[in-house]
């Protein structure tokens, strides 16, 4: 059924699609990136496409790809389906890492938040986006976690209190009350570092040696006694 | 800023602020299930706008599975929707059998739609019955509640685990029926219906609760399309989209139900669409446990994706090289990429799959209804108030475990 609808793309759009594929009976079709609003504009107002639903739009990364200089790096889908006609398609673009992609928000008004979460996990700009935050992730997240270079047993540092202007209410404790938290910066252990706090919370309650070295890290008195 | 009660205006009244209040509610605020923050920007008690924060729940599913075999992502699977749990490890296994090309016996097929519409029932019955314990009412809570221990009662029979099963695999399930599974199904479905006329019969007709249902956390159809929403909240507006009709999986084409819609969009449209799926659920159930075969084979008889039967490991070299290669290599799906789509408790429920060949998902994507939902919510509050917040969040049911992921 949905088949026509690659077709009308090919008729329409003609070189603008670049390539089409229907795996398991999956209609797909390719645009450059420059193309991507044009296109997803075009399956929505065209009147035998009518793609008025808007499912899904979600980035798979391929670092791969980008260091054997085979491709950009991320591919970006988007995946529509008409109400009236109940055909699908699935728009794919390929975005190069540190690109900005035009955002579809204004096409389907559902696309909003599954960009900010490409953003939040890909770290995918898009362009003209009216509120691109992190959705999933909090705003010091470092990295972007389903990117394929991402460790996934990689340590965050620590948050510090946030400073928000107008608020009057405290948190009920201090910064230097109560336990801390006991956090390792592996990072800093393993290249020769002493410290054994996080960097964000070591800047809030100072810094403080490891505790955890075994018996050679010893205070430093023994040196001077023998 | 201390306010001075002093300063009066010519006519002795006191100068309110006429910018909006902003208000902070959740995340650990009972109507937002724990999981939710809202901002809310108030003009007195009308909501002008309202950020909804979700993410506190998120716990890296999409990550974690890309550093197991494909059998490891049911577990998982089982924690998105941890009200239907059922159906989202059958949705997991038709994704990976469409990519792989795979067709489970008849028997299978039956099994996993009968199961399937008794995690629906108890994914509504939940919904449902919470959303009234917001509003106050009790008693319908427990009722229901009760009912779906019974629902569960079935489902531990079959799988052993009361909510996270497991239960799925790929070409086929873990373990065949049990003998009496027929006759257990058979019998609980009746304990549903009662439990469901008789909230019916105490709610329905309640002022409070219509009050605060009718008319209240309204969306447009045209609007819920374009917002990406789908399963009970976009039937409530009209749209007739149920993806077991429009493109029927498994054999929901050789059974006969209705897909109910409502007309407003509203609280009550939502509440009465997903009572009204229950009764379609029961009416799907007791057809499949006519057609469903009580003899045969439930998995596909492939070594490749199957686990040998436990007693041919012991006894046999080539199950024991099979059993070895699919425990530490993982199944190897083609590589390819697809989407495959069933309905959930909550709507669509998708999972883009990439695979490379290898025993490890290059990508697990899974398109959460309850995320995109909860994106429409914002449009279903504004203008509304502060107490319709309850109502409204409670009849969207957003599930943090699957909005969050």
């Amino acid at each position: 059924m949905s088949k026509k609808v690659i077709e009308r793309l090919k008729a329409q759009l003609g070189g603008k699609i670049l390539a089409t594929s229907d795996f398991r009976g999956d209609d797909e079709a390719v645009v450059a990136p420059k193309d991507w609003l044009e296109a997803a504009r075009f399956v929505r107002d065209d009147a035998d496409c009518a793609m008025d639903h808007f499912i899904d739009l979600t980035a798979v990364d391929y670092p791969e790809r980008a260091q054997d200089g085979e491709g950009p790096r991320f591919d970006v889908l988007v995946f529509a389906r008409s109400s009236t006609k109940n055909h699908r398609v699935r728009l794919k673009t390929r975005v190069a890492e540190g690109a900005a992609l035009d955002s579809i928000f204004t096409v389907w008004a559902g696309a909003s938040w599954a960009e900010r979460e490409v953003f939040d996990m890909f770290g995918i700009t898009f362009a003209n986006h009216p509120d691109l935050r992190r959705i999933l992730m909090y705003p010091e997240f470092q990295g972007f976690p389903l990117r394929k270079d991402y460790p996934i047993e990689k340590t965050q540092p620590l948050v510090p209190y946030r400073e928000i202007e107008g608020i009057d209410k405290l948190p009920p404790f201090g910064p230097d009350m109560g336990q801390p938290w006991s956090r390792v910066d592996w990072n800093e252990r393993l290249h020769g570092g002493d410290v054994q706090v996080s960097p964000a919370i070591g800047t809030q309650q100072g810094q403080r040696p490891s505790l955890s070295k075994g018996p050679e890290y010893l205070p430093d008195e023994t040196p001077e006694a023998e | 800023m201390e306010t001075n009660y002093e300063e009066l205006d010519e006519d002795g009244q006191l100068e309110l602020p006429a910018e909006p209040m902003r208000l902070n509610m959740g995340p650990s605020h009972p109507a937002m299930h724990g999981t939710i923050r809202m901002v809310l920007d108030l003009d007195g008690e009308t909501i002008v706008d309202v950020d909804i924060q979700p993410g506190y729940l998120h716990r890296g599913f999409e990550k974690s599975c890309e550093r197991g075999s494909w059998n490891q992502v049911y577990p998982y699977v089982d924690r998105l929707n941890y009200v239907s749990p059922m159906l989202n490890n059958v949705g997991f296994s038709l994704a990976v059998e469409k990519l792989a090309g795979l067709k489970v016996p008849e028997r299978c097929t039956w099994y996993r739609m009968i199961l399937g519409e008794l995690a629906r029932i108890s994914d509504h019955l939940t919904c449902n019955s919470a959303s009234l314990m917001e509003l106050g009412a009790f008693t319908p809570f427990l009722w229901c509640i009760k009912t779906r221990d019974y629902v569960w009662d079935v489902l531990e029979q079959e799988t052993g685990a009361r909510l996270t099963h497991s239960f799925g695999r790929i070409g086929g399930m873990a373990k065949p029926p049990t003998d009496l599974f027929k006759e257990h199904t058979l019998a609980v479905l009746p304990q549903v219906e009662e439990a469901m006329a008789e909230t019916e019969q105490l709610v329905l007709r309640n002022r409070i609760f219509l009050d605060r249902m009718q008319g209240i956390g309204k969306l447009r159809p045209e609007r819920a399309l374009a917002l990406g929403v789908t399963g009970p909240i976009l039937r409530s507006t009209g749209v007739d989209y149920d993806v077991r009709k429009a493109n029927p999986y498994m054999f929901y084409k050789d059974v006969d139900f209705d897909v109910p819609v409502g007309h407003d969009g509203d609280n009550y449209d939502r509440f009465m669409v997903r009572f009204e799926e229950v009764r379609q659920s029961i009416r799907i159930i007791r057809q499949c446990v006519e057609k469903m075969p009580d003899s045969g084979t439930v998995n596909i008889d492939d070594v490749r994706y199957v686990f040998p039967e436990k007693q041919d490991v012991y006894d046999t070299i080539e199950a024991t090289i099979a059993h070895f290669k699919i425990v530490m290599e993982g199944v190897k799906v083609p590589p390819g990429e697809v989407y495959s789509f069933t309905e959930g408790g909550n709507g669509e429920l998708g999972f883009f799959i990439v695979s490379d060949g290898t025993g490890t998902p290059y990508r697990v994507r899974v398109r959460p209804p309850s995320f995109l939902n909860l994106q429409a919510c914002r449009e279903m509050l504004v203008g509304d108030m502060i107490p319709d917040i309850v109502p409204t969040f409670g009849s969207i049911n957003m599930i943090g475990g699957e909005c969050d992921r």
